[in-house]
């Protein structure tokens, strides 16, 4: 995974109070940043990234050699333009790419934590990038920006940071994680969990690793970020490199190989122990509950703008759960934008080139920088 | 258009909280940026629009009037604005109403029916209005329910709405509209816009 790559590490001394009760401090935060900050800070913007992403948004990921997650929105004359802004993004706690996590190593034992890593939430995630945020001595920042879980992050930021961020962009995501949503990912756990090298979590003493509970994790997970239209169209009933059925369990259909691979890869760029403790946090995230069932309250204090986003084949994070936020800010009389983007490619969309997804957040984040510029705020 | 967004735009006091319902391509919204207020925002059903609109900048939210006004809390707006849209729902009363909630006042302008041209095409042609302001065929307009000057107006007395102010429209001139030159009014313009309250 991370261990010999050179990553961009602060270490957060103050002491961070996690949502599960125990602390932490002296904890890395690894992180990432592209462009350049204007000399009166006025053009930073957090990207968060979802479960499986980490801080390299754009340009090579040095890790696996492929493009950054989200190589389509940031860059270069992309819609979130780094010749203009200054893109910061953190791998959240929990994760396995330099951030504390499970895999972090306990320099008293010299083994990987595991298991006895601390339960995290989406706040305690929001709240340690925040640490970094003040680290770069930031103290406003343009915009919040992510999908899934990454929006989820942006909803919680803004909460918990009312003032930190002028424009909020949290895309296919929720407020609260549904029952569908849970389910999907205990059986992501499950796997993880019944795969006899997992070890309650403390694989890496004996130098295994639950590979084959982790891909399927990751094949069911995939399987959700599509849509049977796009499923179909790509693949419909396929047979892979073969004229005819074989007769076995053999992937004899394209979708069958396409999962396979997505699951073969992942295991070598993903920490099984990270996925369960990142998942956990997604499934705890109920942005209502903590403001007592009402979520209008997490936004009360806010002047912050919102831009929220959803796309028509996303049943993982469907329209009605990202309308359920703009409602929400609508009936505070918050300033909120909402459109739902057309696309076949379901949850993935937001990853993915879908031409008037990238022009209208593009076009959208820019004149809404020169608007906010010029009225000085 | 001009004109009609110049009505608009005097009927307005300077830096109020404004809504658009129907905002299409959002320039009435920019237009009223630009002279009136800050503060305001839309609601467009069609994607392609709220995405026209939101590369521009402007807050808008993709919806349906008749189903989504709802979210908005009473009073939560200064002016709501219907421009040239009542006539295109399945439940125009539902929306006045809705509209009359969401805003403290409400601005409605109509197409009118009512006007000459109109009434001359469908006596002497025998066929469906089709004019420059109402320029769909009767089997793809997406006006399911149009209205005259004089049915609004007696819409609004028969409701017990306040009219504010109603003005009419003809080519460039303005004038007011009032119970003695109602009829008149009614046959001589092509648009009619009212400042309401409930």
């Amino acid at each position: 995974m991370n261990k010999n790559i050179d990553t961009k590490k602060i270490i957060i001394s103050n002491p961070l109070k996690l949502d599960c009760g125990k602390e932490i401090n002296n904890f890395p935060i690894a992180y990432e940043t592209y462009g350049k900050l204007n000399s009166e800070k006025s053009n930073a913007i957090l990207v968060f990234h979802a479960l499986t992403g980490d801080q390299y948004v754009s340009g090579k990921n040095p890790i696996t050699n492929k493009d950054g997650w989200w190589s389509y929105v940031v860059g270069e004359n992309k819609p979130i333009d780094t010749n203009k802004f200054f893109v910061i993004c953190a791998n959240v706690i929990g994760g396995c790419m330099g951030s504390y996590g499970p895999s972090t190593i306990n320099e008293s034992t010299g083994k990987q934590i595991g298991t006895d890593f601390p339960i995290i939430t989406i706040n305690d995630m929001v709240n340690a990038q925040h640490e970094l945020i003040k680290y770069l001595e930031i103290e406003k920042l343009f915009a919040v920006v992510g999908g899934s879980m990454g929006g989820m992050q942006v909803l919680q930021f803004v909460a918990n940071f009312p003032d930190k961020a002028k424009l909020a962009i949290p895309i296919a995501c929720t407020s609260s994680h549904s029952a569908q949503n849970i389910a999907f990912n205990e059986l992501g756990r499950q796997a993880i969990m019944a795969d006899s090298k997992w070890e309650n979590g403390f694989y890496s003493n004996y130098k295994l690793n639950p590979d084959k509970g982790l891909a399927v994790a990751r094949m069911a997970a995939h399987i959700t970020y599509l849509s049977e239209k796009g499923l179909q169209e790509k693949f419909g009933r396929k047979l892979q490199d073969r004229d005819s059925l074989r007769y076995g369990f053999e992937a004899d259909f394209q979708i069958e190989s396409y999962l396979r691979y997505q699951g073969s890869v992942f295991v070598d760029r993903f920490d099984a122990n990270s996925y369960l403790y990142i998942t956990r946090a997604m499934d705890y995230f109920d942005l209502s509950k903590q403001y007592k069932g009402n979520l209008s309250g997490a936004f009360k204090e806010t002047k912050t703008k919102f831009f929220v986003i959803s796309f028509t084949s996303d049943w993982l994070y469907p329209t009605s759960e990202n309308r359920e936020i703009v409602i929400a800010l609508n009936s505070i009389g918050a300033d909120v934008g909402f459109v739902e983007i057309e696309s076949d490619k379901g949850h993935d969309s937001f990853l993915l080139d879908v031409p008037s997804f990238l022009k209208t957040l593009g076009d959208y984040i820019n004149s809404t920088y020169k608007v906010i510029n010029e009225r000085r705020i | 258009m001009k004109e009609e967004f110049n009505i608009i735009s005097n009927l307005i006091e300077e830096n109020t909280r404004v809504l658009d319902v129907g905002c299409g391509n959002g320039d009435l919204m920019k237009f009223l940026q630009e002279n009136k207020t800050k503060d305001i925002r839309g609601l467009e059903i069609s994607k392609e629009k709220v995405q026209n609109c939101l590369s521009k900048g402007l807050t808008v939210i993709e919806g349906n009037a008749e189903s989504d006004l709802k979210q908005f809390p009473k009073s939560s707006f200064d002016y709501v604005i219907l421009s040239q849209t009542l006539q295109a729902f399945l439940n125009p009363e539902l929306v006045i109403n809705e509209l009359l909630k969401v805003g403290k006042k409400v601005i409605v302008t109509i197409p009118n029916f009512g006007y000459w041209r109109v009434r001359l095409q469908l006596l002497f042609k025998g066929t469906m209005p089709v004019t420059e302001n109402l320029p769909h065929e009767w089997y793809n307009t997406p006006n399911l329910h149009m209205c005259t000057i004089k049915d609004f107006y007696n819409f609004c007395s028969s409701k017990n709405i306040k009219i504010f102010k109603s003005i009419a429209l003809k080519k460039s001139r303005i004038s007011e509209i009032n119970k003695s030159n109602l009829n008149y009014k009614n046959l001589d313009s092509h648009l009619g816009i009212f400042l309401i309250e409930s």
